[in-house]
């Protein structure tokens, strides 16, 4: 039972933590809940799709149809979180203003907030469809499937209970730190996605393959829940190759610089209005 | 900079790509057969891993960087090194107790 609690676990918390942490980065911003709780149930409902045609997926593209799909949809996932990260450094101010003050307005509050959706969405389909699975392998293997069962779900209760917590203690950062804070959460996050995505590209056989820079294994296990959590958070890896540290440097300075660039015009528009 | 990166990436892909040797290992019942694979060092090696349960299994390298779910009554491809010598473990996630393996490196 504890096994699977901890297997389900584990995948769980990557999707709650990108979750809450996007939860906690709109905080303020109207339908946001609205738009990432769209983003969760197309994801589940994704993650079941995903977990039925498994065996073809697998199959598809001479055998690296599953590398493939985890590689989009990370990356996927890494466009969305640049894309939230560019479009905060725009409207961040008006939301603090906001949350201090409901009246203050928020332009472009009632604009579809696509990107929310999909990048909650794809956090939740790529570890959902591995839980799936999981609890079919289990239920279908018999003899201990009721405990294996419970152990899965109390996984999956963990695994949420853990990014409502982080969500309840990132909403404790004043109000005019919140979104700088998050900001750079998600700046990582996405980070390690694309590394992680970069690695499955790498296992495709799309990139090459390369020997790993080093391996830390030893110092911190990537299975520990220490090595977990930085995994998820800052993209730790035990053996990262160059291709890992290229893909996570080069989104970096990208988002970086593409937050740098709209947050610098949208000081000039309000310097220019204020004048 | 990024050119010189770039260099390296092909560089080391062109060494990789030589030759291709293939070895089969199935599993059943949640344990691999056979559970101890010998393979040549510094090459990459092509693991044919046929899952023969109804139960899908997730292939994951314990002391490398790798994993792939095998759905129930099929084969994945999954392509392995090339690897110093040494012993370099790999368990099926969804049942780690008793599917365990170790690939031998010579």
């Amino acid at each position: 039972m504890l096994s699977s609690a901890v297997i389900v676990f584990r995948e769980v918390l990557e999707a709650a933590l990108i979750v809450s942490i996007l939860l906690a980065a709109t905080c303020g911003l109207p339908r946001r809940t609205l738009w990432i709780g769209a983003g969760l149930i197309a994801g589940l409902a994704g993650a079941c799709i995903v977990a039925l045609f498994a065996g073809s997926i697998t199959s598809a593209f001479e055998g690296t149809g599953q590398e493939l799909m985890n590689a989009s949809i990370l990356l996927i996932a890494v466009l969305m979180l640049a894309w939230h990260n560019i479009w905060m450094s725009h409207h961040a101010r008006e939301l603090v203003a906001h949350m201090k003050n409901v009246s203050a307005k928020i332009t472009d509050g009632s604009l579809p907030l696509y990107f929310l959706a999909v990048a909650s969405g794809m956090a939740v389909l790529r570890e959902g469809s591995e839980v799936v699975l999981f609890m079919y392998s289990v239920t279908a293997s018999g003899s201990s499937a009721s405990s294996m069962m419970t152990g899965s779900i109390l996984g999956v209760i963990a695994g949420i209970l853990v990014g409502r917590l982080i969500y309840s203690g990132l909403l404790r950062i004043p109000t005019a730190r919140l979104f700088q804070y998050t900001g750079w959460m998600i700046l990582l996050l996405a980070a390690g996605l694309a590394a992680s995505a970069s690695g499955y590209l790498m296992q495709a056989g799309i990139l090459p393959y390369q020997a790993p820079l080093w391996d830390s294994g030893a110092l911190l296990s990537e299975k520990s829940i220490t090595g977990q959590l930085l995994h998820i958070l800052i993209g730790y890896q035990e053996r990262p190759t160059a291709i890992h540290l290229i893909f996570y440097l080069v989104t970096l300075c990208t988002i970086i610089a593409g937050m740098r660039w709209v947050g610098h015009r949208s000081n000039l528009r309000l310097q220019n209005s204020g004048a | 900079m990024k050119k010189l990166l770039i260099a390296a990436l092909f560089a080391t892909s062109t060494t990789a790509m030589a030759a291709e040797t293939r070895f089969e290992i199935s599993i059943k019942d949640h344990m691999f057969s056979p559970a101890e694979v010998t393979i040549p060092a510094n090459q990459r090696v092509k693991l044919v891993v046929s899952n023969e349960d109804a139960t899908p299994e997730e292939f994951e390298g314990e002391d490398f960087t790798l994993e792939k779910v095998i759905p129930g009554n099929s084969k994945a491809t999954i392509m392995v090194g090339p690897f110093e010598p040494g012993r370099y473990e790999f368990v099926g996630e969804f049942h780690e107790d008793t599917a365990k393996g170790v690939l031998i490196v010579e």
